[in-house]
């Protein structure tokens, strides 16, 4: 009796419901049934509520500008640092460590990676050199890149390049091994040799591992450059960070923490962008925002 | 005991079994004999179904014929010749249609045409045609992630066939489909057969299945893996659904199940 009685309270509400649900779209979006619209006001009134809260606590609390600015110092600097031409000669540079890096290493990864991921043996013997060669922080190597390679740009495309490199060389591993054994066998048992293997369906597999690898090393390179930077430079946005250090100007340094971020999400963006256009079968980058 | 096996006609057979052992080694280093024995020679054109429960070796003997595995003993022949690997005389359907996800339909299609290097006009030509068999034409366009598991399954059937093979090969190919699906896919599959003359091996699991489809029904047992028994079905053909209610059918039906509950059971 109850139980009747409760559901035909309950009737009602689902009936009000259904045509509701039915009405937002043909095919809502994985997390939650948001439209692009609504989602993106969400982004936006996130946002300003953040820069809100970081203005009214600055003020409330009254906290020195020279220690932590307020987003209008930031806003304020980073105008000025824009319209004085002296952020772009140090963007410019050190967006070419961070490109020039991640070529190099993701090139290395990929090579290696594939050689490892065909043969046991290579991996056997390579691999635990790879990964001792990992687990020395690249930030503690990168005094003896200075020393060896120079002040200038070099230096730290080189560092930047290890840093990308691993992540690379792991994805590519891992996915040139994910290929389903009873594909292989069926291409075999119409007389595939290894390379038809391999090209037709180990590699095409790997492809979402390798971006995935790629994803997280763009990210990475801006770290290492900036460190290489940190550790000695002449220019660069790492560098401009330690001379307005020097000058005590916080605002100042937030101002290119802006842009370090900014640069970071507009490669994150464009890796996102190549992806789903090569790797279109499956839908692993329509939300992928995962570390390493 | 083996049935006497049928007289060799003019032609050579279209594959044969003689004596063939399979052996594996399994982890903790014991053998386990997963074929004893099996013998049966299949002649060109026929259809003929292999029987048993889980665990049989029927799936292992079809891979020994696609050059998948080697017998550990006996000799196994693929139109008069030994087999030795892969060849390309054999189509190959297995359980899952494992198409790859980023070609479409027609390029699936095309993958051992591509792999054996036929000539990729005429080849496109010979996918159009398998895929009008299999009422697919309209969807070559299409990547298999837009197709239900019995189109992608059929997609895979008219891979089998691109390069008009000699012998095709399926194991348990409707084994993930529902029942509805599997009656229909078993026409298209006799009717397919009608068309091109193709032999074909077929493994299944299902005892009806293998009596509607199979021109001759192997039938096999488990620990060790070997034939006991090989019926010849004689059903009139064109086979029909309705047949599967006839008597006749039944005892095919029944007559296998006993056979195969003295010899172990189906698990």
């Amino acid at each position: 009796m109850t139980s009747a009685v409760s559901n035909a309270a309950a009737m009602p509400n689902a009936q009000a419901t259904a045509p509701a649900a039915a009405r937002t779209g043909p095919d809502p979006a994985p997390d939650g049934a948001l439209s692009p619209g609504r989602r993106r006001a969400l982004m936006v009134g996130f946002f300003v509520l953040v820069i809100a809260v970081w203005h009214f606590a600055i003020v409330l609390l009254q906290v020195s500008p020279l220690i932590f600015p307020g987003p209008l110092a930031v806003a304020r600097a980073l105008v000025e640092a824009i319209q004085s031409g002296e952020i772009a000669k140090h963007v410019g540079i050190t967006l070419y460590e961070i490109l020039a890096g991640f070529a190099f290493g993701a090139v290395f990864g990929l090579v290696l990676g594939a050689l490892i991921g065909q043969s046991t043996l290579l991996e056997a013997v390579l691999y635990p050199y790879v990964v001792a060669f990992q687990t020395v922080p690249k930030v503690a190597v990168a005094p003896l890149f200075v020393l060896w390679f120079g002040f200038d740009t070099t230096s730290k495309v080189v560092i930047t390049a290890t840093i990308v490199f691993f992540p690379v060389l792991a994805n590519t591993i891992v996915g040139l091994r994910s290929a389903p054994r009873d594909q292989i066998e069926l291409m075999q048992a119409f007389t595939a040799s290894p390379w038809h293997v391999f090209r037709m369906v180990r590699l095409p597999h790997a492809l979402p591992y390798v971006f995935a690898g790629l994803d997280i090393g763009i990210v990475l390179a801006v770290i290492g450059a900036i460190v290489g930077e940190f550790v000695g430079a002449q220019a660069g946005l790492g560098y401009l960070i330690l001379q307005r250090n020097f000058s005590m100007d916080a605002a100042g340094m937030f101002a290119i923490l802006v842009v370090l971020s900014l640069i970071g999400l507009v490669l994150h963006s464009v890796m996102k962008l190549i992806a789903r256009r090569v790797i279109f079968w499956t839908d692993a980058f329509t939300d992928l925002s995962r570390g390493s | 005991m083996n049935m006497p096996l049928t007289p060799a006609q003019a032609l050579p057979p279209a594959f044969s079994f003689d004596a063939v052992q399979k052996v594996f080694r399994s982890k903790d280093g014991a053998d386990v004999v997963a074929l004893r024995d099996v013998r049966f020679e299949v002649r060109q054109g026929e259809f003929v179904t292999v029987v048993g429960p889980s665990g049989c070796g029927k799936s292992t003997l079809l891979r020994i014929l696609a050059g998948l595995a080697r017998a550990s003993d006996g000799r196994v022949a693929l139109g008069g010749k030994p087999v030795t690997g892969p060849s390309r005389d054999i189509g190959v359907v297995f359980q899952s249609p494992v198409l790859l996800p980023w070609r479409t339909v027609l390029q699936n299609v095309l993958v051992p045409a591509q792999i054996q290097g036929r000539d990729m006009k005429r080849a496109t030509e010979r996918a159009m045609h398998y895929l009008e068999l299999v009422e697919l034409a309209k969807f070559a366009t299409k990547y298999p992630s837009e197709l239900s598991g019995g189109m992608q399954q059929r997609v895979g059937i008219a891979r089998a066939f691109v390069n008009d093979p000699m012998l095709l090969l399926m194991d348990e190919p409707f084994g993930a489909l529902d029942a509805m699906t599997r009656e229909t896919m078993n026409l298209e599959l006799l009717k397919l057969k009608a068309r091109t003359g193709a032999t074909i091996m077929l493994v299944t699991h299902s005892i009806p299945e293998a009596v509607f489809l199979g021109d001759r029904v192997v039938v096999m047992s488990p620990r060790p893996g070997r034939v006991t028994q090989i019926v010849d079905v004689d059903l009139p053909s064109p086979r029909s659904l309705e047949m599967i209610n006839t008597d006749r059918f039944g005892i095919y039906v029944s007559g296998i199940r006993a056979n195969l509950n003295a010899a172990g059971g189906l698990d």
